[in-house]
Parts: structure tokens; sequence; C-alpha cells
């Protein structure tokens, strides 16, 4: 199963800055391994924020996005103690639904 | 046999979530997560990128933002950022123009979101690195070049 | 006279310098983009992911005792995470030993959770109990971010250790003829753009020292100092230590008692 996330999301002025990093291979599909065969391609594909149920950020990626992927981004609004939950679905069908408290 | 059921298992445990939360009407279904645009992520050069993303040959403009490096010491890790001061900004996306496929990354911005966003990509050289951003039904570009070292060992 | 010789002489000088200065600036340039870069990535270190199920690996109950790591101590006493790295390696008495974190871990996981150290010494980098030890030191020196390092160097053990890392430290061999000192021996060295600390300075050992383990963002991978330093032996071609063994060990105690002081940035994260 696929690890957890970490999520740091924090208010100020009335602005929450959510970072999220995700715990992924983010395989190309163009790497060899040790004996020449083709790693076949393993990233993340989309991922959604929501917060308070309401999406905030609606994100796709492709294999460039580097591995254990890092994401920043700024929604107005956002008090103490609510729930932002991120969740994310690669090419596999493999996903994960993390979630943190606004500090 | 196991396996089946494992995936089965995460399958239904993930769309448990986001059933729920569709189920209790606060997003829509199609909102949960968007189907991936493979048309744009495996069109290849920027220009075919562009336009598999529907957005043509962008004019320029002065008020994206793209915040990285002049120099990454590892391309396996570049931090992009783009901002822009345009209103009403509906999309970001940052496009590498000499990866073997230009898109790296797409962001919908909800409103109330800002147009602002940082993420890392993966550069196999030097490269022109472009933000495009819809912003009002429009289409609109900015662009930097991030130079990719070779590192030595150790660090 | 001489007046008109003397202006182009200046003049000559003015360019020259000018020159040199032009040079140094682009170096400067290129430097403070290399320092923007380390910026803008440590702000999100993946290191992080590994910590967090370093955490949850502390707190599991495993092994054939089936218990957590909770009690075990790492110097300051049974739990004591906070600071704990800052002030290894260390002279333990219960084992009559110096050990570096991951010994010291080793130890705990077999007194505590009854795991065989050999399933963690004879384990490929990354995989099975090797990879857990990776996560836990992850978690570990998460804990001493901040700290200063300090190292104590009374037990006569310590400085029999420090010895023989110094001695290490200089000891030139293999196909190349290679010693630790021949690239950190120096001050201003550096491999391509990397500049490579002078590890026999305060300063040199404090920077090296202080920001490992660290995330590598070449290969994604969490590096321990263990991993760090068989790499080192790896570069110059010298055989593979073994996992934990004296001389590394050794090694890390030359390195931490000489940055005595410095700042621990761990975990850090390299390109």
């Amino acid at each position: 199963m696929a690890n957890p996330m970490k999520i740091r999301a924090a208010a100020k002025d009335g602005v929450t800055e959510v970072k999220v990093l995700m715990s992924h291979e983010m395989e190309t599909g163009q790497r060899k391994d040790s004996s020449g065969n083709l790693v076949p391609a393993h990233f993340i594909t989309e991922l959604t924020a929501t917060w308070n149920g309401k999406t905030v950020l609606d994100a796709q990626f492709g294999p460039a996005v580097s591995k254990n992927p890092y994401l920043a981004f700024k929604f107005k609004g956002g008090a103490k103690g609510d729930k932002v939950v991120v969740t994310w679905k690669d090419n596999k069908g493999d996903s994960r639904t993390d979630e943190a408290a606004i500090a | 046999m196991i396996k089946q059921r494992r995936e089965v298992l995460k399958t239904g445990g993930g769309l448990g979530v986001l059933g729920l939360l569709a189920a209790a009407g606060v997003i829509k279904p199609e909102l949960a997560l968007a189907a991936w645009n493979e048309g744009a992520f495996k069109a290849g050069t920027l220009e075919k990128s562009l336009a598999a993303l529907g957005a043509g040959k962008p004019a320029t403009s002065g008020d994206i933002s793209i915040n990285a490096p002049d120099i990454a010491e590892n391309g396996a890790v570049v931090p992009i950022g783009v901002s822009t001061t345009l209103p009403k900004v509906e999309s970001i996306s940052i496009l590498i123009e000499k990866n073997p496929d230009a898109l790296a990354a797409t962001f919908k911005l909800p409103e109330g979101t800002e147009a602002n966003v940082q993420t890392r990509c993966k550069m196999g050289q030097t490269s022109n690195v472009y933000a495009l951003v819809k912003a009002d039904g429009k289409f609109l570009m900015a662009m930097k070049e991030v130079k990719v070292t070779l590192g030595g060992c150790g660090g | 006279m001489n007046y008109r010789m003397l202006s182009q002489g200046l003049a000559g000088a003015c360019l020259v310098l000018g020159t040199l200065g032009a040079g140094s600036a682009q170096a400067d340039a290129t430097t403070d983009e290399i320092a923007r870069y380390r910026e803008m990535i440590a702000d999100g270190n993946p290191s992080e992911l590994f910590a967090l199920q370093g955490e949850e690996l502390w707190k599991q109950k495993r092994g054939p005792r089936n218990a957590s790591l909770e009690q075990c101590d790492l110097g300051l006493g049974p739990g004591v995470v906070k600071g704990a790295s800052a002030r290894l390696p260390r002279y333990f008495k219960d084992t009559g030993r110096v050990q570096d974190l991951e010994t010291r871990l080793m130890t705990c996981m077999e007194t505590l959770q009854g795991i065989d150290p050999k399933t963690i010494i004879n384990a490929a980098w990354g995989k099975g109990e090797r990879e857990k030890m990776q996560a836990i030191v992850a978690y570990v020196v998460t804990e001493s971010h901040g700290e200063k390092i300090d190292i104590d160097m009374k037990p006569p053990q310590m400085k029999k250790m420090y010895e023989l890392g110094k001695m290490t430290f200089y000891y030139r061999g293999g196909p190349m003829d290679f010693s630790c000192a021949t690239c950190h021996g120096d001050k201003d060295k550096r491999i391509r753009l990397q500049d490579l600390p002078d590890l026999r300075t305060q300063a040199g050992a404090a920077a090296g020292w202080g920001s490992w383990p660290a995330y590598r963002v070449s290969n994604g991978q969490f590096w321990t100092m263990q991993h760090r330093l068989n790499d080192c032996f790896r570069q110059q071609r010298f055989p593979e230590p073994i996992y934990g063994s004296d001389v590394t060990i050794a090694l890390s105690v030359y390195m931490a008692a000489t940055g005595n002081g410095g700042t621990v940035m761990t975990p850090g994260i390299k390109r």
C-alpha cells in the first residue's frame, strides 16, 4: 500500500498555505533497470485537495513530476482546525487519501 | 486471488471516501478526480502539447512569473513555481520544452484558490520552461530558461 | 613625461582587475544560483516522508518480542529522542562500546525487540530491516534539528576511536591511492559544482557531519551516515566496510568531534 503523505496547512491573514509531500516513485517508463529492461511507468496522474469538502485544487501530473512529489498552493479562507484532505491516484489505479488540520 | 481481493479493497476504500463526500453533496463526483488528460501528457513536443491543451499559440504575458532557479544542481528535482496577477485564472500548466513529453503538470484553480503553485519537475537537460495560464477564457504564457548541470559525486 | 605611460599602465591594470572582477562575479552568480536552488528544495524535504514512517516504526510493536523502541536509550535515557543524535557517537557503558546512531539502534532492536542485528548488517541498502533502519534514523535525526553538535570526548574509549578515525581519514590505499583527505583535506576543493568541505577544520566538519543523514534528490533515497560512509569507501575503490563496523564509527567520531559546537541541520537534502 502507498505510504502516507505529509500535509502541512497553515492559515495566515485569511489565506491558507498548503504544502504536500507525497511518497511515490514517479517512474517515467523510460528508465532501464540493471538488467536492461525498461522499468514500467508508474506515476501519480491526478490529485485533488479539498477544504471542508470544497475543492481547492485539482491537479494532473505527468511522469516529469519529481519522485516523492512536492506541491504548494494557497487558497482564501480556512481557519485553525479546519480539515484539508488530499487524494491522489496513480496510473496503476493505486490511490491514497490523507488529511491535516489547518494550523 | 488474494491479490485481487486486496486491489478491490484498495479501490473500494479509495472510492469510499470520495463516494461518501459525493453522496453528502459536498463535491460533485466529476470533480472528485477529473480524468487524466492523456492526449496532452503524451503529446510530445511543446507545440503539440499546447495544441492538445487547446491553447494554440498563446501570447506572452509579463504578468506571469516563473519562480525557478537559473541553474539546477540536479535535473531530477527542479523547483518550479508559477504565479500570476492576471484576474480570473482558471488553470496553470507547466511545460518543459526539451522533455520527451513537454507537459509536466496542470492545475485547475477553483475560485478562491490563489494563482500561485509550486512543484518540482524532472528535466533531462537545459531547457526553456513555459508557464501556461488560462485566465478569463484566454491562454497566455511566460518562459524561463533553466540550466541543468551535471553533479559531482557525494554532496 | 611619464604621466602618459603611467596612465596607460594604470588603464592596463584596471583592465586586468576589471576582467578578474567580471570573472569572479560570474562565479559568484553561479554559486548564488546554486545556493538559491538548494534553498528552494530545502523547504519540503522529502526526508519528512521517511521520518513519518520512522516514527511509526519507533512506536510499533515488532520483532520476536513484540515490543516497540520507545524504551530505547540513545544516550539521554530510555525513550529520549530529542537531541539524542546531536550527542552521538558516544561511549555506552552497557555495551562497553562507542556506538553511532545506527549501531545503538541495532542494540535496542536486539535487546528490546529481539531482532537479530545480522538481519540489518547483511541486508542491502533500502531492503528489509535496513530499510526500516533508514526510516527510524530519519525520525531520530529530525528530532535533533537545530541542536548543537555536542560530542563527549572525555571517555578514553572516545579518544581511542577519534585517533583510529583520524588515521583512517588519512589512510591512502586502493587502486587510485586515495584517502578521505585527498578530497576532504584541503580548503576550497570542489568536484564540478560541488564544494567539498575540508573535514580537518571545525567549520568543514560541522558542515559535512551536520548535514547528514540526508535525502538525495539524484536518486530519491534517504541516506544514513553508514550509507554515506560506505559510499565514500566505494568512491575510493576501497573494499566496502561492514555495516556498523568500528572503522565506520571511528570516522564518525573523528568528524563529529572535529565539528563539535556546529549546528545539526539533519535531515539534510543533497543533490
